[in-house]
Protein backbone atom coordinates (compact mmCIF):
# COMPACT_ATOMS: atom_id res chain seq x y z
CA UNK A 1 0.00 0.00 0.00
CA UNK A 2 1.43 3.35 -1.05
CA UNK A 3 2.40 5.72 1.72
CA UNK A 4 0.42 8.93 2.03
CA UNK A 5 2.13 11.66 0.01
CA UNK A 6 0.64 14.30 2.28
CA UNK A 7 3.34 13.36 4.82
CA UNK A 8 6.07 14.90 2.66
CA UNK A 9 7.41 17.95 4.46
CA UNK A 10 6.08 16.87 7.84
CA UNK A 11 8.38 17.86 10.68
CA UNK A 12 8.24 16.07 14.02
CA UNK A 13 8.84 17.74 17.42
CA UNK A 14 12.44 17.91 18.74
CA UNK A 15 13.66 14.89 20.69
CA UNK A 16 14.60 15.07 24.36
CA UNK A 17 18.33 15.93 24.68
CA UNK A 18 20.81 13.06 24.25
CA UNK A 19 23.85 13.62 26.46
CA UNK A 20 27.04 12.43 24.76
CA UNK A 21 29.34 10.66 27.22
CA UNK A 22 33.07 10.06 26.89
CA UNK A 23 32.65 6.37 27.67
CA UNK A 24 29.92 5.96 25.06
CA UNK A 25 32.24 7.47 22.45
CA UNK A 26 35.02 5.12 23.60
CA UNK A 27 32.66 2.13 23.38
CA UNK A 28 31.63 3.11 19.83
CA UNK A 29 35.21 3.68 18.69
CA UNK A 30 36.19 0.25 20.06
CA UNK A 31 33.22 -1.34 18.28
CA UNK A 32 34.52 -0.10 14.91
CA UNK A 33 38.07 -0.96 15.98
CA UNK A 34 39.31 2.62 15.69
CA UNK A 35 42.23 3.41 18.01
CA UNK A 36 42.39 7.17 17.23
CA UNK A 37 43.21 9.03 20.47
CA UNK A 38 40.90 11.87 19.37
CA UNK A 39 38.04 9.59 20.51
CA UNK A 40 39.43 8.57 23.89
CA UNK A 41 42.10 10.99 25.10
CA UNK A 42 40.96 14.55 25.96
CA UNK A 43 44.56 15.80 25.66
CA UNK A 44 44.88 14.40 22.14
CA UNK A 45 41.52 15.94 21.23
CA UNK A 46 42.65 19.31 22.60
CA UNK A 47 45.78 19.11 20.48
CA UNK A 48 43.42 19.11 17.47
CA UNK A 49 41.63 22.15 18.91
CA UNK A 50 38.61 20.40 20.42
CA UNK A 51 37.41 21.08 23.99
CA UNK A 52 36.93 17.36 24.72
CA UNK A 53 37.05 14.00 22.95
CA UNK A 54 35.12 13.95 19.67
CA UNK A 55 32.97 11.16 18.27
CA UNK A 56 33.70 9.22 15.06
CA UNK A 57 31.84 10.66 12.06
CA UNK A 58 29.11 8.01 12.01
CA UNK A 59 28.48 7.97 15.79
CA UNK A 60 25.58 10.42 15.52
CA UNK A 61 23.54 7.94 13.50
CA UNK A 62 22.60 6.18 16.74
CA UNK A 63 20.90 9.40 17.80
CA UNK A 64 19.32 10.40 14.50
CA UNK A 65 18.06 6.89 13.77
CA UNK A 66 16.40 6.70 17.15
CA UNK A 67 14.82 10.07 16.39
CA UNK A 68 13.67 8.77 13.00
CA UNK A 69 11.83 6.06 14.91
CA UNK A 70 9.08 8.59 15.60
CA UNK A 71 8.55 8.77 11.83
CA UNK A 72 8.97 5.08 11.13
CA UNK A 73 6.56 4.05 13.89
CA UNK A 74 3.98 6.76 13.17
CA UNK A 75 0.85 4.59 12.86
CA UNK A 76 -0.79 7.13 10.57
CA UNK A 77 2.11 6.88 8.09
CA UNK A 78 1.76 3.09 8.06
CA UNK A 79 5.30 2.01 7.14
CA UNK A 80 5.92 -1.75 7.45
CA UNK A 81 9.15 -1.64 9.44
CA UNK A 82 9.73 -5.40 9.19
CA UNK A 83 10.47 -4.84 5.47
CA UNK A 84 12.68 -1.79 5.88
CA UNK A 85 16.32 -1.72 4.79
CA UNK A 86 18.81 1.14 4.93
CA UNK A 87 19.28 2.54 1.43
CA UNK A 88 21.52 5.61 1.66
CA UNK A 89 23.09 7.60 4.43
CA UNK A 90 24.70 11.02 4.36
CA UNK A 91 26.02 13.45 6.95
CA UNK A 92 26.99 17.12 6.67
CA UNK A 93 28.82 18.41 9.73
CA UNK A 94 29.14 21.95 11.05
CA UNK A 95 31.35 20.56 13.81
CA UNK A 96 32.09 17.13 15.26
CA UNK A 97 29.92 15.65 18.01
CA UNK A 98 31.87 15.76 21.26
CA UNK A 99 31.63 14.57 24.84
CA UNK A 100 29.37 16.74 26.94
CA UNK A 101 27.08 17.67 24.06
CA UNK A 102 23.37 17.63 24.75
CA UNK A 103 21.90 17.01 21.32
CA UNK A 104 18.35 17.28 20.06
CA UNK A 105 17.08 16.07 16.70
CA UNK A 106 14.30 17.45 14.55
CA UNK A 107 13.20 14.91 11.92
CA UNK A 108 11.49 15.86 8.68
CA UNK A 109 10.11 13.64 5.92
CA UNK A 110 11.80 14.98 2.79
CA UNK A 111 10.24 12.67 0.24
CA UNK A 112 8.11 9.59 -0.23
CA UNK A 113 8.42 7.61 -3.43
CA UNK A 114 6.96 4.38 -4.67
CA UNK A 115 9.13 2.40 -7.07
CA UNK A 116 8.34 -1.11 -8.29
CA UNK A 117 6.28 -1.69 -5.17
CA UNK A 118 9.04 -0.49 -2.87
CA UNK A 119 8.27 2.46 -0.61
CA UNK A 120 11.20 4.84 -0.38
CA UNK A 121 11.29 7.29 2.49
CA UNK A 122 13.84 10.10 2.87
CA UNK A 123 14.20 11.48 6.37
CA UNK A 124 16.35 14.47 7.31
CA UNK A 125 17.51 14.81 10.91
CA UNK A 126 18.79 18.22 12.02
CA UNK A 127 20.99 17.83 15.10
CA UNK A 128 21.52 20.84 17.35
CA UNK A 129 23.35 21.41 20.62
CA UNK A 130 21.99 22.92 23.83
CA UNK A 131 22.64 26.45 22.56
CA UNK A 132 20.53 25.68 19.50
CA UNK A 133 23.59 25.70 17.23
CA UNK A 134 23.66 23.31 14.29
CA UNK A 135 26.02 20.33 14.71
CA UNK A 136 25.21 17.93 11.89
CA UNK A 137 22.48 17.06 9.42
CA UNK A 138 21.82 13.39 8.69
CA UNK A 139 19.90 12.20 5.63
CA UNK A 140 18.59 8.64 5.85
CA UNK A 141 16.95 6.79 2.99
CA UNK A 142 14.80 3.87 4.11
CA UNK A 143 13.40 1.36 1.65
CA UNK A 144 10.41 -0.78 2.59
CA UNK A 145 10.77 -3.70 0.22
CA UNK A 146 7.73 -4.78 -1.74
CA UNK A 147 5.73 -7.50 -0.02
CA UNK A 148 5.03 -10.68 -1.93
CA UNK A 149 6.85 -13.22 -4.06
CA UNK A 150 8.26 -10.75 -6.58
CA UNK A 151 9.97 -8.60 -3.95
CA UNK A 152 13.71 -8.22 -4.38
CA UNK A 153 15.89 -9.50 -1.58
CA UNK B 1 41.90 22.31 13.20
CA UNK B 2 45.21 21.33 11.69
CA UNK B 3 45.33 18.21 9.60
CA UNK B 4 48.51 16.28 8.93
CA UNK B 5 47.87 16.52 5.20
CA UNK B 6 48.33 19.80 3.37
CA UNK B 7 45.99 20.77 0.54
CA UNK B 8 48.93 21.91 -1.59
CA UNK B 9 50.56 18.49 -1.38
CA UNK B 10 47.50 16.62 -2.62
CA UNK B 11 46.54 15.98 -6.24
CA UNK B 12 43.43 14.52 -7.79
CA UNK B 13 44.24 10.82 -7.99
CA UNK B 14 46.24 10.73 -4.74
CA UNK B 15 45.54 7.34 -3.18
CA UNK B 16 44.95 6.86 0.51
CA UNK B 17 46.40 3.82 2.28
CA UNK B 18 43.99 0.92 1.70
CA UNK B 19 42.67 -0.99 4.71
CA UNK B 20 41.03 -4.34 5.32
CA UNK B 21 38.43 -4.81 8.05
CA UNK B 22 37.62 -8.31 9.30
CA UNK B 23 34.07 -8.85 10.56
CA UNK B 24 32.80 -11.81 12.54
CA UNK B 25 29.70 -12.36 14.66
CA UNK B 26 31.43 -10.97 17.75
CA UNK B 27 32.18 -7.77 15.81
CA UNK B 28 28.48 -7.41 15.02
CA UNK B 29 27.35 -8.10 18.60
CA UNK B 30 29.78 -5.45 19.85
CA UNK B 31 28.62 -2.97 17.22
CA UNK B 32 24.97 -3.68 18.04
CA UNK B 33 25.58 -2.83 21.67
CA UNK B 34 27.61 0.28 20.95
CA UNK B 35 25.22 1.65 18.33
CA UNK B 36 21.93 0.53 19.83
CA UNK B 37 20.93 -1.22 16.60
CA UNK B 38 19.67 -4.62 17.74
CA UNK B 39 17.92 -5.61 14.51
CA UNK B 40 18.11 -9.44 14.60
CA UNK B 41 19.25 -9.64 10.97
CA UNK B 42 22.66 -8.65 12.40
CA UNK B 43 22.95 -11.53 14.90
CA UNK B 44 20.19 -14.10 14.40
CA UNK B 45 20.78 -16.43 11.45
CA UNK B 46 17.32 -18.01 11.65
CA UNK B 47 15.66 -14.60 11.54
CA UNK B 48 17.91 -13.36 8.73
CA UNK B 49 17.00 -16.37 6.56
CA UNK B 50 13.30 -15.95 7.36
CA UNK B 51 13.38 -12.45 5.85
CA UNK B 52 15.14 -13.68 2.72
CA UNK B 53 18.78 -12.93 3.50
CA UNK B 54 21.49 -15.53 2.81
CA UNK B 55 22.80 -15.31 6.39
CA UNK B 56 23.43 -12.74 9.12
CA UNK B 57 24.57 -9.46 7.55
CA UNK B 58 26.72 -6.67 8.96
CA UNK B 59 25.16 -3.34 9.93
CA UNK B 60 25.48 -1.02 6.95
CA UNK B 61 26.58 1.63 9.42
CA UNK B 62 29.43 -0.63 10.55
CA UNK B 63 30.72 -0.70 6.98
CA UNK B 64 30.21 3.05 6.62
CA UNK B 65 31.96 3.72 9.94
CA UNK B 66 34.87 1.45 9.03
CA UNK B 67 35.38 2.87 5.54
CA UNK B 68 35.79 6.46 6.70
CA UNK B 69 38.76 5.36 8.81
CA UNK B 70 40.88 5.56 5.66
CA UNK B 71 40.15 9.29 5.63
CA UNK B 72 40.41 9.98 9.37
CA UNK B 73 43.65 7.96 9.63
CA UNK B 74 44.98 9.98 6.68
CA UNK B 75 44.18 13.45 8.03
CA UNK B 76 44.50 12.84 11.78
CA UNK B 77 41.72 15.12 12.98
CA UNK B 78 38.31 13.44 12.48
CA UNK B 79 36.72 16.92 12.36
CA UNK B 80 38.28 17.41 8.92
CA UNK B 81 35.41 15.31 7.52
CA UNK B 82 32.74 17.85 6.56
CA UNK B 83 30.46 15.60 4.53
CA UNK B 84 30.19 11.85 4.17
CA UNK B 85 27.63 9.85 2.26
CA UNK B 86 27.18 6.29 1.00
CA UNK B 87 24.66 4.04 -0.69
CA UNK B 88 24.30 0.53 0.69
CA UNK B 89 24.38 -1.55 -2.49
CA UNK B 90 24.95 -5.11 -1.23
CA UNK B 91 24.97 -6.61 2.25
CA UNK B 92 28.17 -7.82 3.92
CA UNK B 93 27.29 -11.44 4.65
CA UNK B 94 28.88 -12.72 7.87
CA UNK B 95 28.81 -16.53 8.22
CA UNK B 96 29.39 -18.23 11.57
CA UNK B 97 32.26 -20.31 10.22
CA UNK B 98 35.10 -19.21 12.45
CA UNK B 99 36.33 -16.84 9.78
CA UNK B 100 33.53 -14.36 9.03
CA UNK B 101 33.83 -11.72 6.34
CA UNK B 102 36.34 -9.14 5.21
CA UNK B 103 35.63 -5.62 3.97
CA UNK B 104 38.36 -4.23 1.69
CA UNK B 105 38.34 -0.45 1.37
CA UNK B 106 40.28 1.77 -1.00
CA UNK B 107 40.07 5.54 -1.38
CA UNK B 108 41.50 8.28 -3.52
CA UNK B 109 41.25 12.02 -3.90
CA UNK B 110 38.74 12.46 -6.72
CA UNK B 111 38.72 16.26 -6.94
CA UNK B 112 40.21 19.34 -5.35
CA UNK B 113 37.49 21.76 -4.25
CA UNK B 114 37.64 25.34 -3.00
CA UNK B 115 38.44 26.37 0.60
CA UNK B 116 41.20 23.74 0.97
CA UNK B 117 38.66 20.97 0.62
CA UNK B 118 38.96 17.76 -1.37
CA UNK B 119 36.48 15.10 -2.35
CA UNK B 120 37.56 11.59 -1.51
CA UNK B 121 35.86 8.67 -3.26
CA UNK B 122 35.80 5.34 -1.44
CA UNK B 123 35.18 1.79 -2.58
CA UNK B 124 34.28 -1.07 -0.25
CA UNK B 125 34.24 -4.67 -1.41
CA UNK B 126 33.29 -7.86 0.42
CA UNK B 127 33.29 -11.33 -1.13
CA UNK B 128 33.91 -9.73 -4.52
CA UNK B 129 30.82 -7.50 -4.32
CA UNK B 130 30.76 -3.72 -4.03
CA UNK B 131 28.97 -3.13 -0.73
CA UNK B 132 29.02 0.68 -0.87
CA UNK B 133 28.07 2.87 -3.80
CA UNK B 134 28.58 6.59 -4.31
CA UNK B 135 30.75 6.62 -1.19
CA UNK B 136 32.17 10.12 -0.98
CA UNK B 137 33.60 12.36 1.70
CA UNK B 138 34.38 16.06 1.59
CA UNK B 139 37.46 16.72 3.69
CA UNK B 140 39.02 20.03 4.71
CA UNK B 141 42.81 20.01 4.71
CA UNK B 142 45.34 22.47 6.09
Amino acid sequence: MALDQSYVGRTYPPTAPYEVGREKIREFAEAIGDPSPAYTDPEAARAFGHPDVVAPPTFVFAITYKAAGIVVSDPELGLDFSRVVHGDQKFAYTRPVRAGDRLTVVSTIESIKSLAGNEILDIRGEVSDEAGEHVVTAWTKLVARAAGEDGEA
Amino acid sequence: MATEIRYDEVEAGTELAPQTFPVDRATLVRYAGASGDFNPIHWNERFAREVGLPDVIAHGMFTMGSAIRLVTDWVGDPAAVEEYGVRFTKPVVVPDDGVGAVIEVTAKVAAKLDDNRVRVDLTAVSAGQKVLGRAQAVVRLS
